[in-house]
Protein backbone atom coordinates (compact mmCIF):
# COMPACT_ATOMS: atom_id res chain seq x y z
CA UNK A 1 0.00 0.00 0.00
CA UNK A 2 1.49 3.41 -1.48
CA UNK A 3 1.79 5.18 1.86
CA UNK A 4 0.05 8.10 2.06
CA UNK A 5 1.54 11.72 3.68
CA UNK A 6 -0.63 13.54 6.13
CA UNK A 7 -1.16 16.37 3.26
CA UNK A 8 -2.13 13.89 0.97
CA UNK A 9 -4.49 12.45 3.75
CA UNK A 10 -6.46 15.86 4.55
CA UNK A 11 -6.70 16.67 1.29
CA UNK A 12 -8.89 13.53 0.32
CA UNK A 13 -10.76 14.22 3.16
CA UNK A 14 -11.48 17.47 2.58
CA UNK A 15 -13.63 15.68 -1.11
CA UNK A 16 -15.90 13.53 1.52
CA UNK A 17 -19.48 15.03 0.99
CA UNK A 18 -20.57 15.50 4.56
CA UNK A 19 -24.60 16.01 6.10
CA UNK A 20 -26.82 18.43 3.72
CA UNK A 21 -29.12 19.01 6.60
CA UNK A 22 -27.71 18.05 9.66
CA UNK A 23 -30.07 16.94 12.48
CA UNK A 24 -29.70 18.88 15.52
CA UNK A 25 -30.87 16.49 18.18
CA UNK A 26 -28.59 13.66 16.90
CA UNK A 27 -25.64 16.30 17.48
CA UNK A 28 -24.77 15.82 13.38
CA UNK A 29 -21.66 17.72 12.65
CA UNK A 30 -19.10 16.38 10.57
CA UNK A 31 -15.45 15.99 11.62
CA UNK A 32 -13.29 18.37 10.11
CA UNK A 33 -10.60 16.86 7.77
CA UNK A 34 -7.60 18.68 9.23
CA UNK A 35 -8.84 16.73 12.53
CA UNK A 36 -9.37 13.59 10.88
CA UNK A 37 -6.09 13.52 9.30
CA UNK A 38 -4.14 13.94 12.53
CA UNK A 39 -6.00 11.84 14.15
CA UNK A 40 -6.23 8.90 11.62
CA UNK A 41 -2.25 9.44 11.09
CA UNK A 42 -1.80 9.45 14.83
CA UNK A 43 -3.54 6.33 15.45
CA UNK A 44 -1.65 4.80 11.90
CA UNK A 45 1.85 5.39 13.21
CA UNK A 46 2.17 5.91 16.63
CA UNK A 47 0.37 2.86 17.44
CA UNK A 48 0.04 0.99 14.29
CA UNK A 49 -4.05 -0.02 15.36
CA UNK A 50 -5.28 1.05 11.62
CA UNK A 51 -3.50 -1.15 8.93
CA UNK A 52 -4.73 -4.32 8.34
CA UNK A 53 -6.77 -4.13 11.53
CA UNK A 54 -11.03 -4.37 11.58
CA UNK A 55 -12.24 -0.90 12.82
CA UNK A 56 -15.81 -0.06 13.87
CA UNK A 57 -16.56 3.96 13.45
CA UNK A 58 -19.47 4.07 16.20
CA UNK A 59 -21.80 7.54 15.00
CA UNK A 60 -19.83 7.30 12.05
CA UNK A 61 -22.27 9.99 10.02
CA UNK A 62 -21.01 10.29 6.79
CA UNK A 63 -18.33 8.33 6.81
CA UNK A 64 -15.25 11.12 7.77
CA UNK A 65 -13.22 8.53 9.98
CA UNK A 66 -13.95 5.28 7.93
CA UNK A 67 -12.67 6.74 4.44
CA UNK A 68 -9.89 7.90 6.78
CA UNK A 69 -9.00 4.70 8.10
CA UNK A 70 -9.14 2.94 4.99
CA UNK A 71 -7.11 4.65 2.87
CA UNK A 72 -4.79 3.87 5.60
CA UNK A 73 -5.05 0.39 5.06
CA UNK A 74 -6.99 -0.67 7.02
CA UNK A 75 -8.57 -4.35 6.42
CA UNK A 76 -12.19 -3.65 6.87
CA UNK A 77 -13.60 -0.61 8.35
CA UNK A 78 -17.73 -0.77 9.56
CA UNK A 79 -19.27 2.47 10.49
CA UNK A 80 -22.28 2.18 13.15
CA UNK A 81 -25.08 4.95 12.69
CA UNK A 82 -28.77 5.90 13.74
CA UNK A 83 -29.35 7.64 10.64
CA UNK A 84 -30.38 6.20 7.26
CA UNK A 85 -30.00 9.80 5.68
CA UNK A 86 -26.31 10.23 6.69
CA UNK A 87 -26.06 6.76 5.85
CA UNK A 88 -26.64 7.55 2.08
CA UNK A 89 -24.23 10.02 1.85
CA UNK A 90 -21.87 7.97 3.53
CA UNK A 91 -22.44 4.92 0.60
CA UNK A 92 -22.49 7.40 -1.78
CA UNK A 93 -18.75 8.59 -0.96
CA UNK A 94 -18.04 5.02 -0.74
CA UNK A 95 -18.76 5.12 -4.36
CA UNK A 96 -17.29 8.08 -5.02
CA UNK A 97 -13.86 6.88 -3.39
CA UNK A 98 -13.91 3.53 -5.02
CA UNK A 99 -13.64 2.09 -1.64
CA UNK A 100 -14.42 -1.69 -1.34
CA UNK A 101 -12.87 -2.24 2.32
CA UNK A 102 -15.99 -0.40 4.37
CA UNK A 103 -19.03 -1.93 5.28
CA UNK A 104 -22.22 -0.09 7.34
CA UNK A 105 -24.78 -0.68 10.04
CA UNK A 106 -27.72 1.29 10.55
CA UNK A 107 -28.55 0.75 14.26
CA UNK A 108 -28.53 2.13 17.76
CA UNK A 109 -25.45 2.60 19.34
CA UNK A 110 -27.03 2.83 23.03
CA UNK A 111 -28.22 -0.46 22.13
CA UNK A 112 -25.59 -2.46 21.31
CA UNK A 113 -24.29 -2.53 24.62
CA UNK A 114 -22.58 -6.32 25.33
CA UNK A 115 -23.78 -8.31 22.29
CA UNK A 116 -20.53 -7.84 20.57
CA UNK A 117 -17.72 -8.39 23.02
CA UNK A 118 -14.45 -7.99 20.83
CA UNK A 119 -15.13 -7.95 17.28
CA UNK A 120 -13.06 -5.41 16.31
CA UNK A 121 -9.29 -4.78 16.72
CA UNK A 122 -9.91 -1.02 16.84
CA UNK A 123 -12.73 1.44 17.36
CA UNK A 124 -12.39 4.79 16.40
CA UNK A 125 -15.54 7.47 17.07
CA UNK A 126 -16.13 10.99 17.13
CA UNK A 127 -19.16 10.62 19.32
CA UNK A 128 -22.08 12.71 19.99
CA UNK A 129 -20.97 14.97 22.99
CA UNK A 130 -24.70 14.69 24.90
CA UNK A 131 -24.85 18.57 24.53
CA UNK A 132 -28.69 18.05 23.13
CA UNK A 133 -30.88 16.52 25.60
CA UNK A 134 -29.18 13.05 25.49
CA UNK A 135 -26.73 13.66 28.12
CA UNK A 136 -23.95 11.13 29.50
CA UNK A 137 -23.79 10.38 25.53
CA UNK A 138 -20.64 10.12 25.14
CA UNK A 139 -19.86 7.88 28.05
CA UNK A 140 -22.17 5.00 26.82
CA UNK A 141 -20.68 5.31 23.18
CA UNK A 142 -17.48 4.81 25.05
CA UNK A 143 -18.27 2.00 27.38
CA UNK A 144 -20.02 0.31 24.03
CA UNK A 145 -16.61 0.96 22.07
CA UNK A 146 -14.54 -0.30 25.08
CA UNK A 147 -16.44 -3.30 24.85
CA UNK A 148 -16.31 -3.84 21.36
CA UNK A 149 -12.72 -3.05 20.93
CA UNK A 150 -10.02 -5.80 21.33
CA UNK A 151 -6.71 -3.46 21.16
CA UNK A 152 -8.06 0.13 22.10
CA UNK A 153 -10.64 2.95 21.56
CA UNK A 154 -9.71 6.42 20.37
CA UNK A 155 -12.30 8.68 20.72
CA UNK A 156 -12.63 12.74 20.84
CA UNK A 157 -14.22 14.28 24.06
CA UNK A 158 -14.32 17.65 24.87
CA UNK A 159 -11.26 18.82 27.33
CA UNK A 160 -14.06 19.90 30.13
CA UNK A 161 -14.92 16.72 30.45
CA UNK A 162 -11.92 15.06 30.82
CA UNK A 163 -11.87 14.48 34.57
CA UNK A 164 -15.26 13.31 34.73
CA UNK A 165 -14.01 10.60 31.84
CA UNK A 166 -10.90 9.76 33.95
CA UNK A 167 -13.12 8.79 37.23
CA UNK A 168 -15.13 6.49 34.54
CA UNK A 169 -11.99 4.51 32.86
CA UNK A 170 -10.59 4.38 36.79
CA UNK A 171 -13.41 2.71 37.60
CA UNK A 172 -14.02 0.36 34.59
CA UNK A 173 -9.97 -0.24 34.97
CA UNK A 174 -9.15 0.84 31.73
CA UNK A 175 -6.20 2.62 31.31
CA UNK A 176 -6.73 6.14 28.86
CA UNK A 177 -3.84 8.21 27.68
CA UNK A 178 -4.87 11.58 26.27
CA UNK A 179 -2.81 11.51 22.99
CA UNK A 180 -3.23 14.97 21.56
CA UNK A 181 -5.12 18.07 22.19
CA UNK A 182 -7.28 19.39 19.09
CA UNK A 183 -9.21 22.57 18.72
CA UNK A 184 -11.32 23.69 15.55
CA UNK A 185 -13.97 26.61 14.93
CA UNK A 186 -17.16 25.11 13.63
CA UNK A 187 -18.89 26.94 11.09
CA UNK A 188 -22.14 27.74 11.09
CA UNK A 189 -24.20 24.57 10.94
CA UNK A 190 -27.27 25.38 12.23
CA UNK A 191 -29.26 28.14 12.00
CA UNK A 192 -29.26 29.20 15.22
CA UNK A 193 -25.34 29.91 15.04
CA UNK A 194 -25.04 33.09 14.35
CA UNK A 195 -21.35 33.56 13.33
CA UNK A 196 -18.78 31.21 13.37
CA UNK A 197 -18.71 29.21 16.49
CA UNK A 198 -15.36 28.69 18.32
CA UNK A 199 -15.50 25.54 19.76
CA UNK A 200 -14.33 24.52 23.17
CA UNK A 201 -11.16 22.53 22.95
CA UNK A 202 -11.25 18.84 22.69
CA UNK A 203 -8.20 15.78 23.07
CA UNK A 204 -8.69 12.38 21.48
CA UNK A 205 -7.82 9.84 23.78
CA UNK A 206 -6.78 6.07 23.67
CA UNK A 207 -8.79 3.72 25.54
CA UNK A 208 -7.27 0.47 26.59
CA UNK A 209 -8.29 -2.39 29.02
CA UNK A 210 -5.47 -2.68 31.43
CA UNK A 211 -3.79 -6.07 31.37
CA UNK B 1 -22.91 -6.33 4.09
CA UNK B 2 -19.89 -8.31 3.22
CA UNK B 3 -19.46 -11.83 5.06
CA UNK B 4 -17.05 -10.69 7.47
CA UNK B 5 -19.38 -7.84 8.73
CA UNK B 6 -21.98 -10.62 9.05
CA UNK B 7 -19.23 -13.08 10.96
CA UNK B 8 -18.86 -9.94 13.44
CA UNK B 9 -22.32 -8.69 13.56
CA UNK B 10 -25.04 -10.02 16.28
CA UNK B 11 -28.83 -9.51 16.79
CA UNK B 12 -29.36 -7.47 20.15
CA UNK B 13 -32.64 -7.67 21.11
CA UNK B 14 -33.70 -7.56 24.41
CA UNK B 15 -33.54 -11.01 26.59
CA UNK B 16 -31.80 -13.08 24.16
CA UNK B 17 -30.16 -16.29 25.68
CA UNK B 18 -26.40 -15.37 25.77
CA UNK B 19 -25.16 -15.96 22.09
CA UNK B 20 -28.67 -16.42 20.96
CA UNK B 21 -28.35 -13.53 18.56
CA UNK B 22 -25.76 -15.26 16.59
CA UNK B 23 -25.52 -16.36 13.29
CA UNK B 24 -28.33 -14.32 12.21
CA UNK B 25 -29.58 -16.12 9.17
CA UNK B 26 -29.39 -14.54 5.84
CA UNK B 27 -32.21 -14.41 3.03
CA UNK B 28 -30.82 -12.73 0.08
CA UNK B 29 -32.34 -11.37 -2.55
CA UNK B 30 -29.66 -9.44 -4.05
CA UNK B 31 -26.18 -10.69 -3.98
CA UNK B 32 -23.11 -9.31 -5.19
CA UNK B 33 -19.47 -10.21 -6.22
CA UNK B 34 -16.94 -7.53 -6.82
CA UNK B 35 -13.06 -8.11 -6.89
CA UNK B 36 -11.31 -6.39 -3.75
CA UNK B 37 -7.38 -5.97 -3.41
CA UNK B 38 -6.36 -9.26 -1.84
CA UNK B 39 -3.92 -9.07 1.49
CA UNK B 40 -2.77 -12.36 2.73
CA UNK B 41 -1.49 -10.60 5.99
CA UNK B 42 -4.91 -9.58 6.81
CA UNK B 43 -7.10 -12.62 6.08
CA UNK B 44 -4.33 -14.43 7.64
CA UNK B 45 -4.79 -12.78 11.29
CA UNK B 46 -8.68 -13.23 10.76
CA UNK B 47 -8.59 -16.66 10.09
CA UNK B 48 -8.49 -17.69 13.98
CA UNK B 49 -10.83 -15.16 15.21
CA UNK B 50 -13.53 -16.19 12.39
CA UNK B 51 -16.70 -18.17 13.60
CA UNK B 52 -15.62 -20.85 11.24
CA UNK B 53 -18.90 -22.60 10.94
CA UNK B 54 -21.54 -19.61 10.58
CA UNK B 55 -19.09 -18.42 7.83
CA UNK B 56 -19.47 -21.33 6.11
CA UNK B 57 -23.32 -21.90 6.41
CA UNK B 58 -23.78 -17.70 5.29
CA UNK B 59 -21.68 -18.47 2.52
CA UNK B 60 -23.75 -21.95 1.29
CA UNK B 61 -27.14 -19.96 2.19
CA UNK B 62 -26.52 -17.44 -0.77
CA UNK B 63 -25.54 -19.85 -2.80
CA UNK B 64 -21.88 -19.73 -2.35
CA UNK B 65 -20.81 -22.80 -1.49
CA UNK B 66 -17.51 -21.81 -0.46
CA UNK B 67 -15.22 -24.57 -0.95
CA UNK B 68 -13.19 -24.29 2.32
CA UNK B 69 -12.84 -27.51 4.78
CA UNK B 70 -15.08 -27.58 7.73
CA UNK B 71 -11.97 -26.25 9.77
CA UNK B 72 -8.65 -24.67 8.57
CA UNK B 73 -5.80 -27.01 8.41
CA UNK B 74 -2.80 -26.21 11.05
CA UNK B 75 -0.98 -24.81 8.23
CA UNK B 76 -3.31 -22.17 6.90
CA UNK B 77 -0.52 -19.13 6.93
CA UNK B 78 1.32 -20.54 4.61
CA UNK B 79 -1.43 -21.88 2.48
CA UNK B 80 -1.82 -18.94 0.04
CA UNK B 81 -4.82 -20.43 -2.23
CA UNK B 82 -6.56 -21.22 0.66
CA UNK B 83 -6.30 -17.97 1.98
CA UNK B 84 -7.39 -16.63 -1.10
CA UNK B 85 -10.52 -18.78 -0.87
CA UNK B 86 -11.12 -17.36 2.77
CA UNK B 87 -10.27 -13.60 0.86
CA UNK B 88 -13.04 -14.23 -1.57
CA UNK B 89 -15.74 -15.68 0.37
CA UNK B 90 -14.94 -12.79 3.31
CA UNK B 91 -14.78 -9.51 1.55
CA UNK B 92 -15.57 -10.44 -2.51
CA UNK B 93 -19.19 -11.71 -2.02
CA UNK B 94 -22.15 -8.77 -0.44
CA UNK B 95 -25.62 -8.96 0.56
CA UNK B 96 -26.93 -5.98 -1.32
CA UNK B 97 -31.12 -6.95 -0.51
CA UNK B 98 -32.26 -8.87 2.00
CA UNK B 99 -33.02 -9.66 5.60
CA UNK B 100 -31.44 -11.13 8.59
CA UNK B 101 -33.49 -13.22 11.02
CA UNK B 102 -32.31 -13.44 14.73
CA UNK B 103 -31.90 -17.35 15.26
CA UNK B 104 -33.58 -17.03 19.03
CA UNK B 105 -36.35 -14.30 18.44
CA UNK B 106 -36.94 -14.55 15.27
CA UNK B 107 -36.67 -10.73 14.56
CA UNK B 108 -36.25 -10.04 10.83
CA UNK B 109 -33.81 -7.04 9.74
CA UNK B 110 -33.83 -5.82 6.33
CA UNK B 111 -30.93 -5.01 4.12
CA UNK B 112 -30.87 -2.54 1.75
CA UNK B 113 -28.62 -0.92 -0.30
CA UNK B 114 -26.09 -3.11 1.37
CA UNK B 115 -27.44 -1.70 4.69
CA UNK B 116 -28.99 -3.91 7.39
CA UNK B 117 -30.94 -1.74 9.71
CA UNK B 118 -30.38 -3.05 13.50
CA UNK B 119 -33.04 -0.60 14.53
CA UNK B 120 -34.96 -1.94 17.50
CA UNK B 121 -38.21 -0.52 19.00
CA UNK B 122 -38.73 1.05 22.31
CA UNK B 123 -39.67 -2.49 23.95
CA UNK B 124 -37.42 -4.64 22.13
CA UNK B 125 -34.20 -2.68 23.56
Amino acid sequence: MKKLKLKELESCLQQVDTFESPKLLLEQYPTRPHIAACMLYTIHNTFDDIENKTIADLGCGCGMLSIGSAMLGAGLCVGFDIDADALEIFNSNIEDFELTNINMVQCDVCSLSDSMLETFDTVIMNPPFGTKHNKGMDMIFLKTALQMAKTAVYSLHKTSTRPHIQKKADEWEVKMEVIAELRYDLPASYKFHRKKSREPPLHLSRVAWLF
Amino acid sequence: MKLLTHNLLSSHVRGLRPGGGFPLQIQASEVRVRPVPFNAAFVARLVPRLRWAALLEAAESLGHPSELPPEPAADYEGDESFLRRVHHILLEVEVLEGVLQCPDSGRRFPISRGIPNMLLSEEEA
